[in-house]
């Protein structure tokens, strides 16, 4: 009789060991899965783009289809100036509402109501966010704009700042902000000199990552910077972006332009992926 | 560690300027600094914060205004009608409609088994050693902008799945009823299948980095209580990880769900930009939303054509914007429960 219960047992727990077997062969096929493709997108844009790439990338402007070089000097222009832009715009104002929801209102409705809607702007799909700024400037000026462009990331820059910037906040602890009320500092002066200062990687960390994000944004300024041939800073007119060109050169059936665009997806890939490292190294090295 | 740092040396400013200053000037009460700041400060956060909400706002008013022409034009017809003719000025949308629900389906299909098993892998797994650099990798992924998967997929990627998925198995459904028309179509690699694949390497990371910090959540103590049990790693993993975390997980998923439904770029790239519901191969190009207003909306002349389009990016907006509360009030209410359990 005991033996046939051991005999059972001994195939159930067989079962058990065989399907925990299985189960964690295909979580490791899954963790490969994932790297796989990671490391097949970056050697393709490695290998294609390096290939693309001269000095004559960063000195001239985009060429005609099916012309002799030319660059996407214009374009990386344009994106400069309108990340640039989009950050000094969203910057100030993510880590005015970050300080809210950490400082004033964790507790009022504000806050929460806040906090909820900045948690889905921060994936809300962005040609969303695009249409948005087509209809409040685009529409009135009544012409496409790098000012628009401008607008549109930092709109998205916006909630990639607060979201951090709160956490980063309410990581600091209570004791230093109670020790600098004790000593009749006004609130003003315990966030800017006290907390904000605590936070200050965690909150750089947070720019980095919008600054990431949006450098490699395309679909919100389709309709807002649309795209320009040539060189301008002038802010009230079309302007080019390196995203935008990318998308313009690569779905081209010209080879020089899809070389090109290969060139711009190796520039934008280690740009995004240098700021990303970036932030972690200087987040790690804070904490 | 790095927060005490600045009270320190705030410390040790006041203690080198108080006895220079305390005997000069006995007892004159210190006026306060700038009385206003205050008051300032907080008003400009608080207009911060209402900033947000006003961006919301805008949106939506922005979208429903920019649509009106639209709306009274077509009503709610436009969501089940599949003609799109800006030359007779008809509109509906139900092609990019399908199209968007149909890449977005695929995508979660292939990208939420891989993320449990990511998740488990970098939790249960993992040597320690390797856990840093994995989830490290994980999120970089997340970081590569979608253009970059957009173009790869319609360069590298599209040829490869056409010559060795579909035409094998064009070969091998020949004839057959259904499935056979379900693989027709061009070998060139475009069109919803790839389209949802993109989508899923895209989505992999979020779902993957939300369950990872979920399972993280539950208790070591209720693990090792079933370890010592002598349950086995799956069964710890299915049976207590899982139950305990299961709203996070959900939430996580519909969070690549929001993501995968309003992505424009890897998807406009492959999914071939054709207004067709005729055939239902997932390898004929179609169209979805994001895609449609990419193309069309920087050309489209205003009046019903731009009004109809804004309509779709109303529709989307909405869509999302249900997908993604849904996620964070899960998330959330994992959150809460935190406590209460542990």
């Amino acid at each position: 009789m005991s033996a046939v219960i051991d005999a059972r047992r001994l195939a159930m727990h067989s079962k058990r060991k065989r399907m925990n077997f299985v189960a964690l062969t295909l979580s490791l096929g899954a963790m490969s899965f994932g790297v796989f493709w990671l490391i097949w997108i970056l050697f393709e844009t490695i290998y294609l783009g390096i290939g693309g790439l001269n000095l004559a990338t960063f000195t001239q402007m985009t060429p005609p289809p099916q012309g002799e070089g030319g660059g996407l000097a214009n374009a990386l222009f344009g994106s400069f100036v309108m990340v640039g832009l989009a950050t000094l715009v969203g910057t100030p104002v993510g880590i005015l509402a970050g300080v809210y929801l950490a400082e004033y209102g964790q507790k009022t409705w504000l806050g929460s109501a806040v906090r909820f809607i900045n948690d889905i702007l921060l994936s809300a799909p962005s040609i969303v966010i695009g249409l948005f700024v087509y209809a409040i400037v685009v529409a009135k000026l009544k012409s496409f704009s790098g000012l628009a462009g401008s607008l549109a990331l930092a709109l998205l820059v916006i909630p990639v700042v607060i979201r951090t910037t709160e956490n980063m906040l309410s990581l600091v602890p209570n004791a230093l902000r109670e020790a600098a009320y004790a000593l009749g500092t006004p609130k003003w002066k315990v966030i800017l000199s006290i907390t904000l200062k605590a936070a200050s990687a965690g909150v750089i960390t947070g720019i980095l990552l919008a600054l990431a994000r949006v450098s490699g944004e395309t679909a919100p300024l389709l309709f807002t910077a649309l795209s320009n041939q040539f060189w301008t800073s002038d802010l009230s007119s079309p302007m080019a972006s390196l995203p935008v060109t990318i998308f313009k050169f690569a779905m081209s059936p010209y080879e020089n332009w899809q070389k090109l665009a290969w060139a711009g997806v190796f520039l934008i890939t280690v740009g995004v992926l240098l700021l990303n490292i970036l932030a972690r190294v200087l987040f790690k090295n804070k904490h | 560690m790095a927060a005490i740092l600045p009270a320190e040396s705030a410390g040790a400013g006041r203690s080198e300027s108080q006895p220079q200053t305390a005997p000069i000037k006995p007892q004159t009460p210190r006026r306060r600094v700038a009385p206003w700041a205050d008051t300032v400060f907080a008003a400009l956060s608080q207009g911060a914060a209402w900033l947000t909400l006003a961006m919301m706002v805008g949106i939506i008013v922005s979208l429903i205004l920019g649509a009106a022409p639209a709306l009274k034009a077509f009503g709610l017809g436009f969501l089940t009608s599949a003609e799109w003719d800006p030359v007779q000025e008809k509109f509906g949308g139900l092609v990019m409609i399908y199209g968007t629900l149909a890449s977005s389906l695929i995508a979660l299909v292939i990208a939420v088994p891989v993320s449990f098993g990511i998740a488990i892998f970098l939790t249960e797994l993992s040597p320690n050693w390797l856990k840093r650099p994995l989830g490290i990798a994980i999120e970089l992924l997340a970081a590569v902008p979608s253009i970059v998967y957009g173009m790869w997929g319609l360069l590298v990627f599209g040829p490869i799945l056409a010559t060795f998925v579909q035409q094998p198995l064009q070969s091998l459904l020949h004839g057959v009823p259904v499935l056979g028309s379900l693989v027709s179509g061009p070998p060139v690699g475009i069109g919803i299948l790839s389209a949802g694949i993109i989508l899923a390497i895209m989505i992999i990371p979020f779902i993957a980095s939300v369950m990872r910090d979920v399972f993280e959540v539950t208790p070591p103590m209720l693990k090792e209580s079933a370890y010592g049990l002598g349950a086995t790693t799956w069964e710890v993993v299915s049976k207590i990880v899982l139950p305990y975390t299961k709203t996070g997980v959900v939430g996580g998923i519909m969070l690549g769900l929001g993501r995968a439904l309003g992505e424009t770029m890897a998807v406009t790239f492959v999914i071939g930009n054709m207004n067709q519901l005729s055939s239902l191969s997932v390898f004929e190009a179609a169209n979805s939303i994001t895609s449609t207003l990419a193309n069309e909306f920087a050309e489209a002349g205003e009046g019903l054509h731009q009004s109809s389009l804004m309509y779709l990016g109303l529709v989307l907006f909405l869509i999302t914007f249900v997908v993604l509360s849904i996620s964070k009030l899960l998330l959330v209410r994992l959150k809460k429960n935190e406590g209460a359990r542990s």
